[in-house]
């Protein structure tokens, strides 16, 4: 499904940020990105969902060459993917309901066609009283349970998650590591980048750990 | 469900003003040409419906009788509808505004005048006429007003090319100022912009996005703009007819016109508005790709 040869990062002059990366994510799999804060977690989820290009190496997404794609297929390869931000990106001048139905939009269907499964999926996550209200209104959790729905409504068949459980506490972050456990188990590709040991710890799946910009696969 | 920009960071009131302003200014200037445009045409249409033959006193030669070949050989010409002789009390009035009245015009050499009105419609043989006034008519020559048409015709000329390339410079300004108001509102929105690209949009549907609020804006402003000068032009033409009662009224009529603005000039107005909606639309659409695909 992912897969990365050699693959090298730099912004601008300064000094490589990842390198030597090579891995892959296979279909139905789960696994963890993990290492310390400043080890290239985002960066390498920013490699993933297509919003930088490698300095060096090969990244082959969904068989395709990432290197040969134009702006254009770039955009439909990524609703084939899933992202949950560190920072949520909600849009604050939509509602709930409408921050979720936004890939929907985006991929041109109409609301009469999607109005049920949005509402049913934000009844699933544990926003069904909150259709109507904005993201200002919120609460930490309920962001991010809003992020997580609107990365999930497209049906993604990989979801890239950045530090899903940093703004949650310690039983929201459990709940929210059983929805990730739910949807891999109804087929879909997750990686979850977290710090979160404890985290971790709740669920065995392979751990993709960086360092110094380096990673390696604790199976 | 809501627009995918909030509509108070996109469309800000002070742009609306600046294409209203913009709007304004051009329906203006369209204005000014289509009554520049119809004044001379009126003006060059009432002179060359009439052309006058002027008969000047020669020694030895009767003045009357020349007049009378003037006349006669006017008559014969093909496309005249009428042919008419000042009599020498009609040129005595011509000449009191310079000479006085009281004067005896019968010890001065003066010219006479035959006037001559061209059927409508048909095709005059005024050089048939110039020929025939040459060889039969002493001291006679034909003035057909071609030199005061031509000189018109440049001055409007030259009146509609400065119009026009005022239009030019208040279109530019427009297209100048929506970019900038683009590429503000794209920075402003980048958040939402990046947003819209990680759920799978095209650079084409977020220029949608961006294209259709300022599509509002033009519209709204050149709405605004269009509608003040079509104001403005109706209120003059109201003011103009009350002048034209008053003393030097009826001189600036003769110069401008009626004052009044034709379906023409009107249609014009609409024109301008439609063109600023649509060179604001395109203005912010191809903005709005330039910068994301330097986002990209």
């Amino acid at each position: 499904m992912v897969r990365f040869e050699n693959v090298g990062l730099r912004y601008g002059m300064g000094p490589e940020v990842l390198r030597d990366i090579t891995f892959g994510i296979e279909p139905n799999s789960f696994q963890f990105l993990t290492g310390p804060s400043g080890a290239g977690k985002t960066s390498l989820l920013r490699l993933l969902f297509l919003s930088l290009r490698p300095t060096r190496g090969l990244i082959t997404l969904f068989d395709r060459d990432l290197s040969s794609l134009d702006a254009d297929e770039v955009a439909v390869l990524r609703r084939r993917i899933g992202i949950v931000f560190q920072d949520f990106r909600l849009l604050d001048h939509l509602t709930t309901y409408e921050n979720v139905a936004l890939p929907l939009r985006v991929h041109g269907r109409d609301e009469v066609d999607y109005r049920a499964e949005v509402v049913e999926l934000l009844h699933w996550v544990g926003l069904g009283e909150r259709l109507h209200v904005l993201p200002p209104v919120l609460s930490g959790g309920e962001k991010q349970r809003t992020a997580i729905a609107r990365a999930l409504i497209g049906r993604p068949e990989l979801l890239l998650a950045d530090e899903p459980t940093g703004n949650v506490d310690p039983a929201l972050a459990r709940r929210l590591l059983r929805l990730f456990v739910e949807l891999h188990k109804s087929g879909t590709s997750v990686m979850i980048a977290t710090h979160d040991i404890a985290l971790m710890d709740q669920y065995d799946a392979r751990r993709l750990v960086l360092s110094d910009g380096r990673l390696h696969a604790e199976d | 469900m809501g627009p995918f920009l909030p509509r108070d960071t996109v469309t800000g009131r002070a742009l609306i003003m600046v294409v209203a302003i913009m709007t304004f200014l051009a329906a203006l200037t369209v204005g000014a040409i289509d009554l520049v445009h119809e004044a001379a045409s009126h003006w060059r249409s009432d002179m060359v419906r009439e052309v006058t033959i002027q008969v000047r006193p020669v020694e030895g030669r009767d003045l009357e009788a020349e007049i009378g070949k003037a006349v006669e050989a006017a008559k014969r010409t093909r496309g005249i509808a009428d042919v008419r002789a000042l009599t020498r009390a009609e040129t005595g009035r011509l000449l009191e505004p310079w000479l006085g009245a009281g004067l005896d015009l019968d010890t001065l050499p003066l010219p006479r005048l035959v006037v001559v009105r061209l059927a409508e419609g048909a095709e005059s043989d005024l050089p048939g006429l110039r020929r025939a006034l040459a060889e039969s008519v002493a001291g006679a020559s034909l003035d057909d007003h071609r030199g005061w048409a031509a000189r018109l015709a440049a001055i409007s000329d030259a009146i509609v090319f400065a119009g026009t390339a005022v239009l030019a410079l208040v279109l530019a300004a427009t297209v100048l100022s929506v970019s900038f108001a683009t590429r503000g509102a794209v920075a402003t929105n980048r958040a939402i912009v990046e947003v819209l690209h990680f759920v799978g949009a095209r650079n084409s549907f977020i220029a949608g996005a961006f294209q259709r609020h300022f599509l509002a804006v033009g519209l709204k402003g050149g709405a605004i703009g269009g509608a003040a000068a079509a104001l403005l032009f109706a209120l003059t033409s109201i003011v103009s007819g009350f002048l034209a009662l008053v003393p030097g009224g009826g001189e600036a009529q003769f110069l401008f016109g009626q004052f009044v603005l034709d379906r023409q000039g009107y249609a014009g107005i609409a024109g301008t508005v439609v063109l600023v909606a649509v060179v604001t639309t395109l203005t912010s659409r191809l903005t709005v790709r330039w910068t994301l695909r330097a986002i990209d």
